[in-house]
């Protein structure tokens, strides 16, 4: 009965992480009329959770994370075209697209660090070229892109994004809590010392890269599919990384809160300056990051835990 | 328990174990003395599997376990803590937990609960960051951790490392409360660690260069003038 009771209790933090952003997702709506933007931006908080399960629990800085986005855009809507799927079934698909590519770039793990974060990068770049190769013009259409205009339906493009920023919630909730999560953090610790503990290294690696490549590439389907008309250079944009990777820092890696929240706030902001005054919006994110990197290294929620612990050690000292 | 006769290996092409022996009885604390660069980690580390032995035997309970992984070495039985011995930015708790990926979820449990039966001071802090604990609790995660997999035989390499001699003391006493409980080896350049081991092995320049009790080191003044220089 106790256990029963520690597990309920468990699964209050997780559910709520989940419930809430979904539910104030799908209420979003009704405040706000611009869905494609909302979709967007559920899709931006999915990515963010995607690079927080990789970077946030391994330590691998997944640089190149735009080329699942683009492999999982690309496959969702080649199974569109060609073989009629449901759009649902077709973004499903869509991550086990960029599943695979993740486990074809597998030899990457040999490398660490900024090796590794490069390495990355420069993968996605190979496939973006080989995907708008004009050669290929016949399988991925070349550099004219997708049309899947017969296939636009914003609202189901939106409720799919909704329960994408679910699924990514509840995988992180999942690794955070779990056995698997914990040797992830040990992995992030020290991968030497984690498999002197018994930890096999490059397979629970691995399984956090696919599930963090199925995250993203399911993301590319849904933004291929809101979109309706896209370019390969739309969806193999490495600046979908360096905004996953800046909104999960943002809200704090590590954390089931902090990339959602991350990816909430400076999205917003990115909306409300970054389309009109570009200039503006580079040079708030330039400080941004500068005051990330000096006072709050661990994100937002690591400030506020910081905050939170400091006042209650003074509480505990008057007292 | 343990037998190596013979062994070689290194790092890379260098090579820092020379035809090394060694062996260790059931439930002895036997200590591997050596200053820096002797050996002692190397011989560590090809015992736990994170480097091959290039030849020579290595052998377990009479088993040879020479081309087995880490983790089927760990499972057989051998446990390690490393000179740095904790994952410092996971809590205590989570530390421990570490120490039971093979178990069970409730073995593991039982076994946290017992180790902070054994070490209080890490009950009261279970929620704190390893790495900013005291150097003496350090040590204790690492050694409850270790702990927790029940190793038939637990390598340490260089327990003192890092720590005041307050720490020293309180680790060597920590230490002595598992005599005759498990097999231990303990590499260390510290010979406070002799109070309680039954056997020594002197390791210098990647070769054994004494094998025997406590008593007989300590009587024999050639070696500890060659080893300490204590005339």
């Amino acid at each position: 009965m106790q256990s029963t009771d520690s597990k309920m209790k468990r699964l209050v933090g997780p559910t709520i992480a989940t419930l809430v952003p979904v539910i104030a997702f799908a209420l979003a709506i009704h405040v706000y009329s611009n869905e494609l933007l909302l979709t967007y931006m559920a899709i931006y908080v999915a990515l963010a959770q995607g690079v927080n399960i990789m970077y946030g629990f391994t330590g691998y800085l997944p640089f190149g994370y735009f080329g699942f986005f683009g492999i999982g855009a690309y496959v969702s809507g080649l199974v569109m075209l060609d073989y009629n799927f449901p759009p649902v079934v077709a973004v499903v698909i869509g991550g086990l697209g960029g599943a695979l590519v993740g486990a074809i770039l597998l030899p990457l793990f040999r490398l660490r660090g900024a090796y590794f974060a490069i390495g990355t990068l420069a993968a996605s770049e190979a496939i973006y070229t080989i995907v708008a190769n004009p050669s290929l013009q016949s399988i991925t259409n070349g550099p004219y892109g997708l049309n899947l205009a017969n296939y636009y339906s914003s609202g189901m493009a939106y409720g799919s994004a909704i329960g994408l920023v679910a699924i990514s919630i509840i995988a992180v909730s999942y690794v955070r809590g779990s056995r698997f999560g914990l040797t992830l953090k040990a992995i992030r610790d020290d991968p030497y010392s984690a498999s002197m503990a018994g930890v096999n290294v490059p397979r629970q690696r691995f399984y956090a890269w696919l599930i963090s490549a199925a995250i993203a590439g399911m993301a590319g389907s849904i933004f291929g599919w809101a979109t309706s008309v896209f370019y390969p250079q739309a969806v193999f944009d490495s600046s979908l990384s360096v905004l996953a990777i800046v909104f999960a820092l943002f809200g704090g890696i590590g954390s089931v809160w902090g990339p959602t929240i991350g990816a909430i706030l400076l999205y917003s902001v990115y909306n409300a300056i970054g389309i009109s005054n570009p200039q503006y919006f580079q040079l708030i994110y330039g400080v941004v990051i500068v005051l990330l990197v000096l006072f709050a290294p661990r994100g937002l929620l690591g400030f506020w835990n910081f905050i939170a612990q400091t006042l209650r050690s003074k509480r505990k000292k008057n007292d | 328990m343990l037998e190596i006769k013979q062994m070689t290996s290194g790092y890379g092409p260098m090579q820092v174990l020379w035809d090394l022996d060694l062996k260790v009885n059931p439930n002895e604390v036997q200590v591997v003395l050596g200053a820096n660069g002797a050996g002692k980690s190397t011989l560590l580390k090809v015992i736990v599997g994170i480097l091959p032995l290039w030849s020579g035997l290595l052998e377990l309970e009479g088993h040879d376990i020479a081309h087995m992984s880490v983790t089927a070495r760990v499972k057989r039985g051998i446990g390690y803590m490393s000179e740095k011995g904790i994952f410092p930015e996971l809590t205590v708790e989570e530390n421990l937990r570490l120490g039971g990926l093979s178990k069970q979820k409730s073995e593991t449990r039982e076994q946290i609960d017992s180790v902070y039966q054994r070490f209080p001071e890490l009950k009261e802090r279970r929620g704190y960051v390893a790495g900013g604990l005291s150097g003496g609790q350090r040590k204790l995660v690492g050694i409850g951790r270790s702990l927790i997999s029940q190793p038939k035989i637990l390598l340490m390499d260089e327990p003192s490392s890092g720590l005041s001699p307050r720490y020293v003391s309180e680790v060597i006493e920590r230490l002595a409360e598992l005599r005759g409980q498990m097999t231990l080896v303990i590499a260390e350049q510290n010979i406070s660690f002799l109070k309680i081991a039954d056997t020594v092995s002197v390791i210098e320049g990647g070769r054994t260069r004494f094998e025997g009790t406590v008593a007989d080191f300590t009587n024999d003044d050639n070696l500890k003038t060659a080893f300490f220089g204590i005339e």
